[in-house]
């Protein structure tokens, strides 16, 4: 018998018994549909996370002084002053450190800022023109510090969006820190992260300054902030940093290093295996409903093998070879699960555009997940209809033309 | 009519078909050998349980002897596998059957049509009017089985039996399920055929069948007790 044929007799017998039929693509429909639409919310929320952080700074690695360990005694971060204005130059070196792309000594303390009657605490740093560059910040009103502004060690500020509505302050204003007059020059955009800290709640001055004035400790800088050329030269510009800096400190066993990095990717390799997991967890639900969906097809079509029995003889004796019957019965369970995968799709993508807009939940379908679940849907039938597809050709044509 | 001269179509030379193993072991048929000829109408008689349906079995294809050989057209048949056994069907044989065996959801020339999509044929539809045609049944074509009555079913499997031109025409109790009138019907028709040319078997218990066959071959327990020449 021709394939077409095949395919004519197949879908001629599912549309004898319709509502079987119905009822049975239901199973692949739902399945394909929930696969589609759980892999698109795991992988919203795992773009949301991944852009959440990124809003933090991903390239953002940090350097602080003083070894975690020192010779089988833990020092504490930050209990030795080790780190210079040489490390910086150092780092900022973009021959030896190719992947490194902006370089930010900071020094902090919690001051008060007094503009005319107002009064604000908040965290002042003293830090260089890449703070900006490496904190990934962008200005809302006014400048950054400048070169000139660090080597001038000029009296002038930059605040935080909350910082500076707290105050009250405006671009241009005069205010003092521990008694020194700021110029306002700048106001940073609002960083709209949720992260630790309010990272709108700061103020920035010239590192020299700082230094000279607030601080304390010329020449020395309590961290260093490095931002790397993108998200995926991060673990190189680790190397790169660590290297220059044990070369720089004259130490050979990085085991006693004097500093140490961390990195934001840390931070966000685990938030990405958390949403991850549940990505995963919630598709492998959704492949069981459709793995249940194929063991309803096969249910089904065991069904009508048996109650065709005598068709089956008929069409034997007719001169249907074993071959044919077994194409046909796979081609209607085929037929059935193709259906059902394709109107799962619809499903799929219809859910995909109504649940974000009535449940405020993101969702995120690619092309990929689609082409699975459909892949899958088919593979499922035609597994599943292969054991009732064998059954079929087997039956011996008297038996099968005595039942009745 | 029987030509002397006409070629043997059938052989079955000391066919043995055995069911059950060991102590259960029953022989349906033992040693039965039998020929029938080109353009024969052959009746097979016995009551049930006499190898009857054993024989319609294997002379339709349907099942291969224990042991012994089937010659069909001077092919030996005895020994094929399913797949070729289902190609001999196809192209040899027409059944009719006592139940008809129509698909209920299709029209009369598409049950008619069937035989021919197991073998790729053109113009499925033309011939498949002409078999219901042949049958007198050219104003039920789109008629389905439960739109007719049991003799006009019984005239849908015959023209289905014919849509291929087949070498023999098997008919299994074909009046088993019909009152006399359409019982009269049906086998006049096989006899029409018959009288065209074609080799018919009628295998039966219906003592009207007999007189319209050339030869009447009858079965006890396996074996051929009687065979009568008309």
């Amino acid at each position: 018998m021709s394939l077409l044929h095949t395919i004519e007799t197949g879908l001629r017998s599912l549309l004898g018994h319709r509502l079987r039929s119905v009822l049975t693509t239901l199973g692949i429909l739902f399945g394909v549909a929930a696969v589609i639409s759980t892999v698109g919310i795991g992988q919203a929320s795992s773009d949301s996370v991944t852009a959440r952080i990124s809003s933090l700074g991903t390239n953002l690695l940090t350097i602080s002084p003083g070894s975690t360990v020192s010779a089988g005694v833990f020092g504490g971060g930050g209990s030795a002053n080790t780190l210079t204005m040489a490390d910086v130059s150092g780092l900022a070196d973009h021959q030896n450190a190719p992947d490194i792309q902006a370089v930010a000594p900071v020094v902090q303390g919690r001051e008060s800022i007094i503009d005319g009657s107002s009064n604000w605490s908040t965290t002042v740093s003293g830090s260089t023109p890449d703070w900006l560059v490496a904190n990934a910040r962008n200005m809302g009103t006014g400048i950054f510090i400048s070169a000139s502004d660090v080597s001038k060690r000029g009296q002038v500020i930059v605040l935080g969006a909350t910082t500076a509505s707290n105050l009250g302050a405006a671009v241009g204003d005069l205010v003092t820190v521990k008694g020194i007059p700021f110029q306002v020059i700048g106001i940073l955009a609002s960083s709209g992260s949720q992260g630790f800290g309010n990272a709108d709640d700061l103020a920035v001055v010239p590192l020299t300054t700082a230094q000279d004035e607030l601080v304390g400790g010329a020449g020395s800088v309590q961290r260093i902030l490095l931002s790397a050329t993108s998200s995926s030269t991060i673990g190189s510009a680790y190397l790169e940093a660590d290297q220059i800096l044990l070369q720089t400190h004259h130490i050979t066993n990085s085991s006693q290093a004097d500093f140490s990095i961390t990195s934001q990717t840390q931070v966000l390799s685990t938030a990405q295996a958390v949403t991850q997991t549940l990505t995963i967890l919630l598709a492998s639900v959704a492949a069981i409903s459709l793995l249940v969906g194929g063991i309803g097809v096969m249910n089904i079509m065991l069904v009508s093998v048996t109650e065709r029995t005598s068709e089956i003889g008929l069409r034997k004796a007719l001169g249907a070879t074993p071959g044919d019957l077994f194409r046909q019965f796979v081609i209607e369970a085929g037929v059935l699960t193709a259906v059902g995968g394709l109107l799962g799709v619809g499903t799929g993508l219809a859910a995909g555009y109504i649940v974000p807009r009535t449940a405020n939940i993101a969702v995120h379908i690619t092309p990929l997940p689609v082409l699975v679940a459909v892949g899958v849907a088919v593979a499922v039938g035609l597994v599943f209809g292969v054991y009732p597809a064998l059954r079929a050709a087997r039956l011996a044509p008297i038996e099968a033309l005595r039942a009745q | 009519m029987v030509n002397g001269q006409a070629e043997e179509l059938i052989r079955l030379e000391s066919i043995t078909k055995t069911y059950g193993t060991g102590d259960a072991e029953v022989a349906a048929l033992s040693d039965f050998s039998m020929s029938v000829k080109t353009g024969e109408l052959l009746a097979v008689m016995g009551p049930s349980g006499s190898g009857k349906s054993t024989l319609m079995n294997i002379l339709g294809c349907l099942d291969t002897p224990t042991s012994g050989r089937y010659w069909f057209a001077g092919q030996d048949v005895s020994r094929l596998n399913e797949t070729e056994l289902a190609h001999v069907r196809n192209r040899r044989i027409g059944f009719v059957f006592q139940q008809f065996q129509l698909l209920p959801k299709m029209s009369a020339w598409r049950n008619v049509e069937l035989p021919l999509l197991y073998r790729n044929t053109r113009d499925r539809r033309d011939l498949a009017l002409q078999a219901l045609d042949q049958v007198g049944l050219s104003n039920r074509v789109n008629h389905r089985p439960t739109q007719l009555s049991g003799g006009q079913q019984q005239r849908v499997a015959i023209a289905r039996a014919l849509v291929t031109n087949p070498d023999l025409i098997l008919a299994d109790e074909p009046t088993g399920n019909l009152d006399t009138v359409a019982s009269k019907d049906v086998l006049a028709v096989l006899k029409e055929l018959n009288e065209q040319g074609r080799t018919i078997i009628i295998i039966t218990h219906d003592p009207e069948v007999a007189p319209v066959a050339h030869r009447t071959v009858r079965l006890r327990d396996g074996r051929m007790v009687q065979e009568v020449a008309a």
